[in-house]
């Protein structure tokens, strides 16, 4: 199915990564791996551990550079683009949400949700109102100045979230979100995901290999051995494909 | 972001706490060990601080203040009449017993003292006059000599502490010596304290020798430079001159050639710096390298390598600027409980505190580089690793 061009966020074409020194010790990691993220929808990015996930997400943002292959971020090629001119455009454009949150402890919640928007530019004091409206919108409106310490791994990847989405960027990407929580508070933080990849103006892409998630992927793409080797695309092939109970 | 910088490196008090700490031990070592070291030299040429003359005129072979080498009565007109020489005037100086009421004897430094020009005499007086030392059998003491040599000397009416007072005397080999005066003075290194009499009156309480005069002390005529006329006094008599300054250096240079003392004190003092050194730079990279996942993820969410230095090094100057400050307060206090106790010597020229306060930023800068080498190269792909 051809999609329009406008409505692609990012797309990898057969990146090549290796890790290592000498031919001895080279791990050769991503293998040609192809894929596209496209705007107001949820990718589930799934495959065993070791397969190559973080990798691939960690090229597409910019902070990895991949040996061959292309790599384009909302309509710019990453190969063309300087390094402190790529770091700007992620700061720009890309929210992130860490498996293990990535707060920083001697931060106020409210400072830290800031930190996105000091990054672009933004005034303290208008940064950190802003902060606190985001922390209001995922709930923790009333605690704005805690410190991370005093949350639940749930209120954290929560805080972690509001700070992924402070200056709207257009992508959020998201590497195990819910792997360091338990059922119920990764059911919550998936909730807000969703909601956040309604908005069509914006595209998410989730790193797993949590199964309990994969219900709310709009697109699941299979990762094995450094190759994407099959994509489901739309709610019900992805209810048939994975949620079905087997007998 | 700087204001956040701030913010992460006082947010956790433990760490800040250890690291302020780590940098006021420094800073105290470092000036300290160098402020006691200045002082234990400027002990070496004290009689140069005391006794003050723009030229000293002494022997040939002679390289410090400590040291006798006697030169004759005629070599004081000979200095007087070398062109630029505005004044001339002899100085004797020797080590003494004091022979005090109750029989016991002191360590002395006598000090003989041109009766006419008073060149070299005391420059500031806390009890009486210097004028009064033109009576007879006179002499004024300094304000150390006035608590040491009436160490053991039974309580007066009202004292806590015994003391020589105006008017009380002793013996100078079997002369009688009359407190007239009581003088303020910088410590020598000998520990004897100074006591100041005319110059005929010094030689006749000294044991007789050939030749009796220690120094010869001059001045240039207005305008003239010092040490152009100490090169004409040294080529026309043969003898040497040196001006204040050279003298100094000249004292203290003699005591590092011919004694271990500033060497192995100097070593010290070394050690002291490096100790200093190491520990602020342990702290400050320590510092860095548990906040080296923070900085990763900043790195991760777009701030720039420039920035993360920025960051870092305002960190380091920070806790640097505070960390000096603390120790030389701390250092103060040493200072003052030393100035009051005369002990241990404690002399802190500005370049001291100054130079470890480079040094102290320096560590800091040092240290931050170290770790914004490590964020410049720190992969913020690793924030996605578990
Ligand atoms: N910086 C690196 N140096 C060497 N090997 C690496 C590095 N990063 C990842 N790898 C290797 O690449 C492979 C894929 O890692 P990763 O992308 O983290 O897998 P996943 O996220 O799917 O679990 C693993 O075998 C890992 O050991
Ligand atoms: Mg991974």
């Amino acid at each position: 199915m051809p999609e329009h061009f406008s409505n692609e966020a990012a797309s990898l074409a057969n990146i090549e990564k290796s890790f290592g020194g000498g031919p001895d010790s080279m791990v050769h990691v991503l293998k040609g791996s192809t894929l596209a993220a496209r705007m107001g929808e949820m990718l589930l990015l799934i495959g065993p551990s070791g397969c190559g996930k973080t990798t691939l997400l960690s090229i597409l943002c910019g902070t990895l550079k991949p040996d061959s292959g292309q790599v384009i971020l909302f309509g710019r090629r990453l190969q063309e683009m300087k390094d402190s001119e790529i770091t700007k455009y992620r700061g720009q454009n890309i929210g992130f949400v860490f498996q293990q949150f990535n707060l920083i402890p001697t931060l106020t919640l409210a400072e830290n949700v800031a930190v996105p928007l000091l990054i672009n530019g933004t005034s303290t004091r208008n940064a950190e109102r802003i902060a606190c409206e985001a922390l209001a919108r995922v709930g923790l409106g009333d605690r704005t100045r805690t410190k991370p310490g005093k949350l639940s791994g749930g209120q954290q990847q929560r805080v972690a979230i509001a700070r992924a989405l402070v200056h709207s960027p257009r992508l959020i990407v998201c590497d195990e979100p819910t792997s360091a929580l338990d059922k119920e508070t990764g059911a919550h933080i998936m909730d807000f995901l969703r909601e956040i990849a309604n908005d069509d103006q914006r595209a998410v892409i989730i790193v797993t290999h949590d199964p309990r998630i994969y219900k709310y992927a709009d697109r699941i793409a299979e990762m094995e051995d450094g190759r994407i080797l099959q994509e489901t695309t739309g709610r019900t092939a992805i209810a048939e494909k994975y949620l079905s109970v087997p007998h | 972001m700087y204001r956040l910088a701030l913010r992460m490196l006082f947010g956790d008090h433990g760490k800040y706490l250890m690291l302020i700490c780590g940098l006021t031990f420094a800073s105290l070592l470092m000036i300290q060990q160098s402020g006691v070291f200045c002082g234990l030299m400027s002990w070496t040429f004290a009689s140069i601080e005391n006794m003050r003359a723009p030229i000293w005129v002494t022997d040939a072979k002679l390289d410090q203040v400590n040291d006798n080498k006697p030169l004759r009565d005629t070599d004081a007109l000979r200095v007087r009449s070398v062109d630029g020489v505005a004044w001339s005037a002899p100085l004797f100086q020797s080590n003494l017993q004091a022979r005090q009421i109750d029989g016991t004897f002191k360590q002395i430094q006598l000090v003989g003292i041109d009766a006419t020009t008073f060149a070299g005499a005391p420059t500031v007086m806390l009890e009486g006059n210097i004028e009064d030392l033109r009576l007879p059998n006179t002499v004024i003491v300094d304000d150390f000599g006035r608590d040491r040599l009436a160490e053991g000397l039974p309580l007066r009416d009202g004292e806590k502490k015994s003391r020589v007072r105006l008017g009380d005397i002793f013996e100078l080999n079997d002369h009688e010596a009359r407190v007239v005066g009581i003088c303020k003075s910088v410590r020598s290194f000998m520990g004897a304290p100074y006591v100041f009499t005319t110059y005929d009156r010094a030689l006749q309480y000294a044991p007789p020798q050939r030749k009796m005069m220690s120094f010869v002390l001059a001045a240039p005529v207005a305008g003239q430079d010092p040490a152009e006329v100490a090169r004409r006094i040294e080529r026309e008599t043969g003898l040497k001159a040196f001006t204040e300054p050279e003298f100094k250096k000249s004292t203290i240079w003699w005591y590092v050639k011919n004694t271990g003392i500033p060497v192995s004190f100097g070593t010290t003092v070394v050690l002291g710096i490096i100790v200093g050194m190491a520990i602020a730079g342990q702290t400050f990279y320590t510092f860095v390298l548990e906040n080296l996942k923070h900085l990763g993820a900043l790195k991760a969410m777009g701030t720039s390598n420039l920035k993360l230095c920025g960051m870092l090094m305002l960190q380091s100057l920070s806790v640097g600027v505070i960390g000096f400050g603390l120790g030389a307060l701390l250092t103060s206090g040493f200072a003052y409980v030393s100035m009051i106790k005369q002990q241990p010597p404690f002399y802190l020229p500005w370049q001291v505190p100054l130079g470890v306060f480079v040094i102290v930023l320096f560590i800091c800068m040092f240290a931050a580089l170290l770790g914004i080498i490590k964020v410049a190269r720190l992969d913020p792909a690793i924030v996605f690793r578990a």
